[in-house]
């Protein structure tokens, strides 16, 4: 049934991204309409899909990377639907929809991977979705970067179009940003120390630099300075919008990095 | 009874014209108890703003009700006869006169399309005429219905975001930098009129914090009690410029008086919070190298007016949509119009009792089955004779009633205490009519006495 619910899902974001993204050029209203009808649906097929196979599973194993992806697109989704509920802010959904598509049509082309961990105490229940909750933050701080890079550019060239007018202020997005990070480092930090934890359990070692952790750390540097740069010297605006889409890099990288060590030849 | 508009307006008539029509808000209720005291007018609302003078009414006789009204509006000056208005008077009545009222609620025949006062004047006229019971069943209705159709133009079209003054067309784009202006602070720099016409709409969108520099402090210092804010020495203000959010630049200066250099430092201070800079002086005053500044937003007047133009044309896109909107809801209230006739109501009336009455008739005949033919019609000759004594004291206070100045009203009551449906839906569900007027079984009755008395009051029945 999972199974079946998750191609409804993927079917309804894949048809919500195309209506976004005509919504981001045309000036029609009733677009984001349809297209938030069309995304909630699927999120509600995504909960029963996920709910289905929680209930399904037959043992307390930690989800695959599949599943974490998965789950990192149902977030995503839910974020932009209580954003969009509070600020009304349409224009959201063009840019989220799709990157939750993308997440989710990556875990369903991705081969299934094994932990190469073995559990313990659930630490790595706990690390998966800690680290995948920090990892939704830094993507909406990567979509509203993105934003705001877009509506700036704008306001410079004066090019007043219809994209224009759906971007919201640049301060709502510099804020969103920031709040994107500040919620998502700790989440990121936590999610690194349980990853560590798990590793000493089953492996001995907390750390060697496997492509993931490599990764990992890089990342967690980056957002800390990009963090401490904000709080301390101003690294707002227009510079926070341009680290953030690279910390995002990094982020990739590191599942990247997830990917390649159950499959590729570091093990 | 006839609704009609009797007016002029800054599309008919000069200034000098208007100002002399115009009621004062003091006198309003006098003249508005005037309007009403003339022969034929059973209801009467004064419109009078800078821009129009109009008098909504609802008259007897169209023709003379028109020439009452115009004696009324001339009376108000001595200088001025009812003749000397005609070329500037327009008269519209039924339709057209209610489509008048919601176009111009709706500001789709401001001067400003799209600005937002009317609809408060339009409120107060209305008030002041509850006030003096000068308006009835018809008007009321009416104008709450184009109150309510304005919002929905308002909520349902663009027309109103759209900045087509340059003053405006500078707090839009700051709403697109900022989006809460209330903490913003904004620093006028001279005193321009346009710049002060900025700083007011700044004001007026919500900015608190003002900031205010001229050559001449004792003029600075002016500005800044006008406006509830601050003067800043003029040989100062660049080093003060990091404390505001928006600068408003308009001097008579002949050179640059903001360089790159200061706005770099001012963005560097603000530890790169954006600023919008605002040059509406010619020849310009901020140097446009400040445009490769990160985080900084400069704008000057010829950037303001192709925005301007820009939405020009986005405004009578919507204003068509809104014009839609106006004709769909005119239609509406003509339904409601149509049902408050006497002639209409009175057949209604008559054919709902013949049906049940023809039903119930049917229905004891039908357990009777041994009754003999007379007896047949004795019994028939009951049901019809129970059915015209309960309905004949309503017909007759219809008919009687129907040029007084409630007859509207009793036609309303009659409609609800019968459940008679409207007749005028029936032209728009065409078939339908003799269904819904001889079909119905008593519980729909119930159901639809339900539904119509919550509305009782105020709202129009939305079909």
């Amino acid at each position: 049934m999972a199974a079946m619910f998750f191609v409804v899902t993927m079917a309804l974001y894949f048809a919500a991204t195309v209506s976004y993204l005509a919504y981001l050029l045309r000036p029609s209203e009733a677009l984001s309409k349809v297209s938030l009808g069309m995304t909630a649906i699927g999120f509600t097929s995504h909960t029963i899909a996920l709910v289905a196979r929680m209930v399904g599973a037959t043992d307390v194993s930690p989800p695959g990377f599949q599943e974490a992806l998965s789950f990192v697109s149902w977030m995503l989704i839910l974020v932009f639907l209580v954003v969009e509920y509070r600020h009304r802010l349409h224009v959201l959904g063009s840019f989220i929809v799709p990157l939750a598509l993308v997440s989710l049509v990556s875990a369903a082309a991705l081969p299934e991977t094994v932990p190469t961990l073995t559990p313990m105490f659930h630490t790595l229940w706990v690390h998966i979705t800690l680290s995948m909750l920090g990892t939704v933050g830094f993507a909406i701080a990567f979509v509203a970067g993105l934003m705001y890079l877009i509506q700036d550019g704008l306001l410079k060239s004066k090019r007043f179009n219809v994209l224009y007018s759906k971007l919201p202020a640049l301060d709502f997005l510099d804020h969103l940003n920031q709040q994107s990070i500040v919620t998502g480092f700790p989440l990121l930090t936590l999610g690194i120390i349980t990853g560590a934890l798990s590793a000493e359990f089953s492996r001995g070692s907390y750390l060697n630099w496997n492509p993931e952790q490599t990764w990992a750390v890089v990342t967690w540097i980056f957002y800390f300075v990009v963090l401490m740069g904000r709080l301390t010297v101003g690294w707002r605006a227009k510079r926070a919008a341009y680290l953030t889409i690279i910390g995002f890099a990094g982020v990739i990288l590191t599942l990247i990095g997830v990917v390649l060590k159950s499959h590729g030849p570091v093990s | 009874m006839h609704i009609v508009v009797v007016g002029l307006s800054h599309k008919t008539a000069p200034v000098e014209i208007r100002e002399k029509l115009a009621v004062p808000e003091s006198r309003m209720g006098e003249a508005l108890t005037r309007l009403c005291s003339y022969q034929g007018v059973r209801e009467g609302i004064l419109l009078s703003t800078c821009n129009r003078v109009e008098v909504y009414a609802v008259v007897d006789e169209i023709e003379a009700g028109y020439g009452r009204i115009q004696d009324f509006l001339a009376d108000a000056h001595l200088s001025l006869s009812s003749e000397q208005l005609t070329p500037h008077m327009y008269w519209h009545q039924g339709d057209r006169a209610i489509s008048h009222l919601f176009r111009v609620a709706s500001s789709l025949d401001s001067m400003i399309v799209g600005e937002s006062q009317i609809l408060g004047q339009i409120k107060e006229a209305f008030d002041v005429a509850l006030t003096h019971k000068t308006t009835g069943i018809i008007l009321n209705k009416v104008v709450k219905k184009a109150i309510s159709v304005a919002k929905r133009v308002r909520t349902e079209t663009k027309i109103a975001e759209m900045a087509v003054s340059v003053s405006y067309a500078a707090v839009e784009l700051a709403k697109k930098i900022f989006s809460d202006l209330s903490e913003k602070t904004v620093l006028l720099v001279g005193a321009g009129e346009m710049a002060k016409l900025a700083a007011r709409h700044f004001i007026a969108s919500g900015v608190r914090h003002v900031r205010v520099t001229t050559r001449n402090p004792q003029h600075a210092l002016e500005l800044a009690n006008r406006f509830g804010g601050i003067a800043v020495a003029f040989e100062e203000f660049r080093e003060d410029m990091a404390s505001a959010d928006i600068v408003l630049v308009s001097t008579g200066a002949a050179h640059y008086l903001v360089s790159e250099d200061d706005v770099q430092r001012s963005i560097k201070q603000r530890m790169n919070r954006p600023m919008f800079l605002i040059d509406i002086s010619v020849p310009r005053n901020i140097d446009p190298a400040v445009r490769h500044v990160d985080n900084a937003f400069l704008f000057d007047i010829d950037d303001l007016k192709a925005r301007v133009e820009q939405n020009r044309g986005g405004r009578l896109q919507e204003a068509e949509k809104a014009e839609r909107m106006v004709v769909d809801e005119v239609v509406i209230v003509r339904q409601w119009l149509q049902s408050l006739e006497v002639t209409p109501t009175i057949m209604a009336l008559r054919m709902r009792v013949d049906d049940i009455k023809r039903a119930e008739v049917e229905k004891t005949l039908g357990r009777l089955a041994n009754l003999s033919a007379p007896e047949r019609e004795l019994v028939e000759a009951m049901a019809s004779s129970i059915v015209n004594k309960l309905i004949h004291n309503t017909m007759v206070t219809l008919k009687a009633e129907v040029n007084s100045s409630e007859g509207a009203a009793f036609v309303e009551a009659a409609r609800r205490f019968f459940s008679l449906s409207d007749p005028a839906v029936s032209n728009v569900n065409g078939s339908a009519s003799s269904a819904s007027e001889t079909g119905h079984s008593s519980q729909e009755d119930i159901r639809n006495t339900e539904e119509a008395t919550p509305r009782a009051g105020s709202k129009m029945p939305d079909h």
